[in-house]
């Protein structure tokens, strides 16, 4: 092994361990969050139930056992992939949540889609005509874009392609064109990030001393920017999808209930009001687990692609 | 930058003053203060501006719609329960505004807290507050917003205070870094040289020059914390019902959305423009206060 990878794979290590560590303190956080918010027997039960009855459900959850215990047995758990039993579904926590996970994978995949199609050229557009009309025209729509609340927008696509023009449904699933309002919805503000991000990068490469050689050759400007400045400007963005990822995964909860979309997002929010304990801290630290595994993905793959990154190291 | 700054202090060219000067030359952030402004002033005198009580039910008049579009005397319409539009409006505003203001404002003190600490000592601190910013990162802060009031009961302080702990990491990350370029300059190590005390330097010498970044943030997070406060409020697990807050109007409206479109409409209007309004302002104070932005 060269020395060159002998020192990626130990950065990529590091990385890995580092997310581990994340992943560990993050499960401890639900942990926590589930325990010390009130005591769960007396909303699980009903208001005129017995000691006896109050001691029962006990048992059955573990929750007369010592904090310590309850706590090992749940790491224990999670180490099997196995995150207990939902109280309202009476099924394992991981079955329910495999069953709604592809309906928010689609969703968001699709959004993530969406956003990158329009994002991308807007990007590219706002920064080859920086200054000019065009460009003020797409700041100021990736500004409304960042300000506007998913929910908000969901609701106004409602209003116009199911209430007013009867072209779209506003809700349910199953085909395509029940896809396509929460996904407009959901990649809203992705675009403005991305857009906003790419144009702000691009801007930094375009004045660079290559890309200034690129032109010098004798390539028209379209295509310096593509083959040469977007490369390089896209590593940067890489970095914000992947941090965006939290605020996409947030925006999925918000519109699935405008859609009531299947996903998992529903499923949280259900689990909470259900006080289904087990549920909301399996889907909890499942939204946490996604993050991570994302990022440390990005993380490693930059700096695979990024030589200026490795070397560092 | 730092050093700049506090020569610049001598003369009558405050930084602040510099700012100001800056900001007046933007139009669109001269436009967005005053909304603001008048955002303030109309959650402030709310009970004088309000033509109707936001909760007087009245269902002869329910579903009313507003005076310019229909046969009605209430200027945005009604509600399904009869409740006056506009008034409600006004009223949501100032939890709007507190639980904006207030939120930005405790996660500034954890977030400056936790990124001087963390830039200044450096090492072993500095790993373990970074991860801790990991953590808070890797969960949607909506998420944690909605197990932490759905387990200890939806209340406005509540919300505050969930939005305030969540919302500290991009203040930790930002002054963090500007703190370890800022510790090798001459005016720190010379005052640590002479024998200044740690905390002396960070509240003396650190805390002084990471203020703009900080503000602009801040802005930033009051606008982020409107949004995320009426997302609660919307789910219907945010601020108590009985509170009229523009989240609890949008999932009202959505309901009539096929009848009575002025109820969604108007409270996500107001929510978007404000924080719309929010946005530009901090674009602004950013661009009158960091010299490192480069005038795009």
């Amino acid at each position: 092994m060269s020395e060159r990878s002998r020192a990626m794979v130990r950065s990529a290590a590091s990385k890995v361990l580092s997310a581990l560590v994340v992943m560990f303190l993050a499960a401890t956080v639900t942990f926590l969050l589930v325990r010390i918010s009130g005591d769960p027997l007396s909303m699980l039960l009903p208001p005129d139930a017995t000691a006896e009855q109050a001691d029962e459900l006990a048992a059955t959850l573990g929750l007369d056992q010592p904090l310590v215990v309850q706590y090992a047995d749940y790491l224990s758990g999670l180490i099997r992939f196995d995150l207990g039993d939902s109280l309202f579904y009476n099924q394992p926590v991981s079955q329910v949540i495999a069953d709604r996970l592809p309906a928010t994978a689609l969703l968001a995949v699709s959004a993530l889609f969406i956003a990158l199609v329009i994002a991308v050229p807007a990007g590219i557009a706002a920064a080859m005509r920086r200054g000019r009309a065009s460009d003020k025209g797409i700041m100021t729509l990736i500004l409304l874009g960042q300000s506007t609340p998913a929910f908000w927008v969901g609701i106004v696509l409602i209003l116009i392609f199911a209430v007013r023009l009867q072209v779209l449904p506003a809700s349910g699933h199953g085909t395509l064109s029940h896809l396509i309002l929460p996904a407009v919805t959901l990649a809203v503000y992705s675009v403005a990030v991305i857009a906003r991000l790419l144009r702000s990068s691009l801007l930094d490469v375009l004045s660079s001393d290559y890309m200034r050689t690129a032109t010098a050759k004798g390539f028209g400007p379209t295509h310096a920017v593509v083959s040469h400045g977007l490369r390089n400007a896209s590593l940067p963005v890489i970095t914000v999808v992947g941090l965006e990822t939290g605020t996409l995964l947030g925006g999925a909860i918000l519109t699935e209930q405008v859609f009531t979309w299947p996903g998992l997002g529903r499923l949280t929010i259900e689990a909470i009001s259900n006080r289904d304990l087990p549920l909301v801290q399996g889907t909890v630290l499942l939204f946490a687990a996604i993050f991570v595994v994302i990022n440390l993905i990005v993380d490693v793959t930059y700096s695979a692609i990024d030589p200026r990154v490795r070397l560092e190291k | 930058m730092a050093g700049i700054s506090i020569a610049a202090s001598q003369d009558a060219q405050t930084p602040t003053h510099t700012a100001w000067r800056a900001l007046r030359q933007n139009r669109w952030g001269m436009v967005a203060v005053v909304f603001l402004a008048v955002m303030v002033l109309t959650a402030a005198l709310a009970p004088l501006i309000a033509p109707h009580d936001p909760q007087a039910q009245n269902l002869l008049e329910r579903l009313a719609p507003p005076s310019w579009a229909g046969d009605s005397d209430h200027l945005l319409g009604t509600d399904h329960l009869g409740r006056d539009v506009f008034s409600r409006l006004v009223f949501g505003s100032r939890i709007s505004l507190l639980v904006g203001v207030s939120a930005a404002m405790l996660a500034g003190v954890i977030g400056a807290v936790v990124g001087l600490l963390a830039g200044y000592y450096g090492g072993r601190l500095d790993w373990i507050l970074m991860r801790l910013a990991d953590v808070q990162l890797a969960f949607p802060s909506i998420l944690l917003a909605l197990a932490v009031v759905a387990f200890l009961g939806s209340g406005l302080w509540i919300v505050i205070v969930v939005l305030g702990l969540t919302g500290w990491v991009s203040y930790a990350r930002v002054v963090r870094s500007e703190v370890v370029s800022l510790k090798t300059r001459d005016f720190v190590t010379e005052a640590r040289a002479i024998g200044v005390g740690n905390l002396t330097i960070i509240r003396r010498h650190l805390l002084p020059n990471v203020v703009a970044p900080l503000a602009t943030i801040a802005t930033l997070n009051v606008a982020s914390a409107i949004v995320a406060e009426s997302a609660l409020s919307f789910l219907g697990l945010g601020v108590p019902t009985h509170i009229p807050t523009w989240g609890s109007m949008l999932a009202d409206g959505q309901l009539y959305l096929g009848t009575s479109w002025w109820i969604a409409i108007f409270p996500g209007l107001a929510l978007m423009l404000t924080s719309l309004a929010i946005n530009i302002t901090g674009d602004a104070i950013r661009d009158a206060t960091d010299p490192k932005v480069y005038r795009r």
